[in-house]
């Protein structure tokens, strides 16, 4: 994939992000702080679909954004063919990897699993 | 780091009696040397003395085995780029009375390698120059008995006429903090000269050029220091040249 793709991509999560992030926050403000972060209330939040599915998409976001960043971050440290190939698909394993993590985790507090 | 001292005094003597600096100067030679060291010089000095005066000075009179790479002596050909007091800076274009310091110390530039002392090795920065295709590419000539020169109003040449300035000196690439850890990064040399023929409007060659900075150690690995904008001793702006290529490349410009 061209940089300037990967770099939009970049770019256009990190506004997502912040958006949606913006609102989870609000969101947090409909009550008090400490009430916002009880139990109950926060497994109320992943059984509201909706909102699930902002949590779910800010998760992607954010790592794909994180990740990436990550790369960036190791490509200028170092240089070569096989390490840079490493980074390369090293974060976007690890990218996947807790986009699942966090996907079943967001499922399983959806259904009522503990 | 360590100091080598050279107490020798200059025997010969200025047509004006003046002031005197101390002149260090990093000697290294990778062949021979784990770590460069440093030599003084007591260098006499006018008012209108310029670093490569005072270097030449040490080569004349007192070291001649002192390695510096030099030839215009007025800002124009570029190989005088050294670090003057830690800035990049050239050194037939830096007074010594503007340093404000009786100290002087001359290092090789920054992100090359050292051949010797002052002189680095410019192979990946002009290696780097000729990616960018530094000519105007297009089909038809200027120069054929049946055309005519390619017109550019005042407006066109204004695009890209300060990126012409460029004397490839190296110092914006001295300078640039990314190409201290990204060996492989263009630089902001070749990047500015990327700009200089996309934005000519006589090109036709842009998409070729943006597809080669279009790469995991090209423009996008630029951080915006605008490190490589300040050292240009000829008011050559590439962390702008930089922006406006990205400005291609996301699509805000076309």
């Amino acid at each position: 994939m061209r940089e300037s793709i990967i770099m939009k991509i970049h770019y256009g999560t990190a506004l997502g992000a912040v958006a949606l992030v913006t609102i989870h926050i609000l969101f947090r403000m409909t009550q008090n702080f400490s009430e916002s972060l009880q139990y109950q209330n926060v497994i109320a939040n992943y059984h509201l679909l909706p909102y699930a599915l902002m949590l779910e998409v800010v998760l992607i976001l954010l790592s794909v954004h994180g990740f990436n960043g990550l790369r960036v971050i190791l490509l200028e440290l170092k240089q070569g063919i096989v390490y840079e190939k490493l980074i390369n698909y090293g974060s976007i394993g690890a990218m996947a990897a807790l986009i699942a993590y966090g996907s079943r985790t967001i499922l399983m507090a959806g259904m009522g699993m503990s | 780091m360590a100091v080598e001292t050279i107490s020798k005094t200059p025997e010969v003597s200025l047509p004006i009696s003046s002031d005197s600096i101390t002149l260090r100067i990093s000697r290294f030679n990778p062949k021979n040397d784990l770590s460069p060291i440093f030599a003084e010089f007591k260098v006499p000095i006018q008012k209108w003395t310029t670093v490569l005066e005072a270097i030449l000075f040490v080569k004349q009179n007192l070291d001649h085995s002192v390695a510096v790479r030099y030839s215009c002596r007025q800002a124009s050909c570029g190989s005088c780029g050294m670090r003057i007091n830690g800035k990049p800076a050239l050194a037939c274009y830096t007074k010594i009375s503007e340093l404000n310091s009786n100290i002087v110390t001359v290092e090789p530039m920054h992100n090359f390698p050292i051949i010797r002392d002052l002189a680095v090795d410019f192979k990946q920065m002009f290696a780097n120059h000729k990616k960018m295709k530094p000519y105007i590419i297009r089909e038809d000539s200027e120069i054929a008995s049946d055309t005519k020169e390619f017109l550019q109003t005042p407006e066109d040449v204004e695009k890209y006429l300060q990126f012409s300035y460029c004397i490839k000196c190296g110092l914006c690439n001295s300078a640039c903090p990314t190409m201290a850890t990204d060996e492989s990064f263009i630089g902001p040399q070749g990047l500015a000269q990327a700009y200089r023929y996309v934005a000519d409007n006589r090109d036709d060659g842009k998409k070729e050029r943006l597809k080669i900075i279009d790469q995991s150690h090209g423009i996008w690995r630029c951080h915006f220091a605008g490190s490589c904008s300040h050292v240009c001793p000829k008011g050559v702006d590439p962390a702008m040249a930089i922006q406006l290529l990205r400005g291609y490349l996301l699509g805000f410009r076309k």
